[in-house]
């Protein structure tokens, strides 16, 4: 956990004595997420049983940004929906403020890959109707007034009378992280938020991601195939091998300073090294981790905490790196400006 | 040039029409040849018709002639046998508008509650399948037996011709809502009921409406043969009435506004449809 970071109230706790007392509940050693070995199987047709997932362990603390990076397959946006309470895991446990998940809860906001807007509601309508199933109570002018903070805060203003089928792909899901956002739950979970859009508005959506999390101190469950987004957003990486029987490798620990931005990310001395580790792993250990450990010491309930940006030497073309950043880096950056 | 080529559909329409109608005044013209016809046959179809000069089927002047006559007094009542086309007309849509919303009312929260639930969807699937095939008037000797009135009878037939359309429609557009819609709901804890009017209903409304839209095509297609059966009055029974009078200028006006009706309820519920459409 990085040393800036120290253990705070839920923010929404402050507006609702209930949900502070539950916090006090849980303890406030504990993480507010915990995963306690979760599996995932299914059957076949043939009737063999398939193990997607086995024996995860993790937890996320409160205001903590985690990204869980790994190949197609290995079961990430099943972990997704189990923290969401939308899928049961086959076996084990996850917590939420020290209570077991047993359903979806209003704490808990997801952001859907494909942003799952109702497309027969406006902008307003579609957070007028997550505003209104947390707090059924609050009158019209209240509603609106909290809808538009909202909007405002995902730069969406002007836009609130659009339909989403009016609104560009990068628009659409700025509604679905406001609506998310709106009712002020726990915590984001955010499935492939950006996979589906183009590398402008993503650049674009990640630094409006940062900045709402640096204001707010969200804490944040993210699945991600984006390495660079992954260093850009997290202080957190969990790497998960390939499935199936996939499991968690390594819990990768951002040291790169938390006011980062887009632009000069890649001149600080610890990102290529976190970003080679991460490639590294992907390409070569996602796929043979289980040869790498058949000599033993890897143990599943607490996988190994590594912080490659402190630790890894530098690769021998890094010093070259950073005064000329590859192509793309440079395009995109170039772009953003 | 634009203008000119929104004008042609209308225009060829136009030309058509006119050419079918020139065609249709060609074919009934007088013949002179001398034809020997059966007396009986003589004494229900006129002189002129029975001697060959004249052919029985209407020239499309007369059909136009009784057409004015018909919209300049469509509401008269002169006795059972007797009634303008207007009174039959609304008799007749009376009866489809009231079998349809009764089969509206069974059908779409029946079909709610099939297309939430797959174990209800798969055990009254086969039901639903044997029922849906069998022609409406079909039913009509069961009703009339049951019911024991001809003109309930009627409404009856159009219920059931209406009902499996807008069920089959509802529970398929229910089931077929997005699971991620269905997720957001869930994720936002939404009770089962605004989940129901605010999720499900909302996006299973085009469904919804494209079946009621085929239901009341059929309806409208069925009462005329219902009426035919029932008689007494409707639309379907003035057709039959006008054949026994052998009146084909007055079959050939009321053919003309079955289909206008029909057109009209038509692109009612095409209205209708368009209003709840939302695009994706």
């Amino acid at each position: 956990m990085p040393a800036n970071r120290a253990p705070t109230i839920p923010r929404a706790a402050l507006h609702h004595p209930s949900r502070l007392a539950r916090h006090a509940i849980a303890g406030m050693n504990d993480p507010l997420i915990k995963i306690e070995g979760i599996a995932k199987r299914y059957t076949g047709r043939d009737g063999a049983e398939t193990t997607v997932f086995q024996d995860i362990h993790f937890g996320i603390e409160q205001g903590e940004f985690v990204c869980l990076i790994g190949h197609s397959g290995c079961g990430k946006t099943t972990i997704l929906n189990v923290l969401a309470g939308l899928e049961p895991a086959s076996d084990g446990y996850a917590f939420a403020g020290g209570r077991e998940i047993r359903g979806p809860s209003l704490d808990r906001a997801v952001i859907f890959q494909s942003h799952a807007l109702l497309p027969w509601l406006s902008v307003m309508g579609n957070i007028a109707f997550a505003v209104n199933s947390r707090w059924p109570e609050w009158d019209k002018a209240r509603m609106r007034a909290h809808c538009q903070k909202y909007i405002d805060l995902v730069n969406l203003s002007g836009a609130e009378r659009k339909r989403p089928a009016e609104l560009s792909g990068g628009m659409k899901q700025r509604v679905g992280i406001a609506r998310a956002l709106a009712i002020e739950p726990n915590m984001l979970l955010m499935d492939e938020p950006f996979s589906a859009l183009d590398a402008l508005t993503r650049g674009m959506l990640q630094e409006e991601v940062l900045r709402i999390c640096a204001a707010t101190r969200q804490t944040v469950f993210m699945i991600t195939h984006d390495v660079d987004e992954a260093i850009l957003l997290a202080d957190k990486i969990v790497l998960m091998t390939n499935g199936p029987r996939a499991r968690i490798a390594e819990i990768v620990v951002n040291t790169l300073p938390r006011d980062r931005s887009r632009h000069d990310l890649h001149r600080h001395p610890h990102y290529y090294r976190i970003r080679n580790h991460l490639i590294e792993f992907l390409v070569d250990r996602s796929r043979a981790f289980e040869q790498e450990t058949a000599g033993g010491g890897y143990d599943p309930r607490n996988p190994p905490v590594v912080e490659p940006g402190l630790t890894e030497p530098l690769p021998v073309d890094a010093e070259v790196i950073p005064a000329r950043p590859p192509p793309n880096l440079k395009s995109r950056v170039a772009v953003a400006k | 040039m634009r203008s000119f080529a929104s004008w042609r559909a209308p225009a060829l329409s136009l030309l058509m029409f006119l050419l079918f109608v020139a065609l249709w005044h060609a074919a009934t013209l007088p013949t002179t040849a001398e034809r020997t016809v059966d007396a009986e046959y003589a004494k229900l179809v006129g002189a002129a018709a029975a001697t060959g000069q004249k052919t029985a089927f209407p020239a499309p002047a007369e059909v136009g002639a009784k057409i004015g006559a018909h919209l300049k007094e469509p509401f008269y009542d002169r006795g059972p046998n007797d009634k303008g086309i207007g009174i039959q007309l609304a008799y007749s849509l009376a009866r489809v508008l009231l079998g349809f919303l009764l089969a509206a009312l069974v059908a779409i929260p029946s079909g709610f509650l099939i297309g939430m639930s797959p174990l209800l969807y798969r055990a009254l699937d086969p039901f639903i399948q044997v029922l849906k095939p069998i022609s409406p008037l079909a039913w009509m000797p069961l009703a009339l037996f049951t019911l024991k009135d001809s003109s309930v009878s009627a409404v009856f037939v159009i219920f059931i011709c209406s009902l499996w359309p807008m069920l089959v429609n509802t529970a398929f557009g229910v089931a077929a809502v997005r699971r991620e819609w269905l997720n957001v709901a869930k994720t936002l804890e939404v009770g089962p009921l605004r989940k129901a009017f605010r999720v499900i209903l909302p996006a299973a409304a085009p469904t919804i409406m494209t079946g009621m839209r085929i239901s009341v095509g059929i309806a409208w297609l069925v009462i005329v043969a219902a009426e035919m059966l029932v008689g007494g009055t409707g639309i379907g029974y003035f057709v039959w009435n006008e054949w026994n009078n052998l009146s084909i200028t007055n079959i050939l006006a009321a053919i003309l506004a079955i289909g206008l009706i029909g057109m009209v309820l038509d692109q009612i519920l095409a209205r209708l449809t368009r209003l709840v459409t939302f695009p994706e």
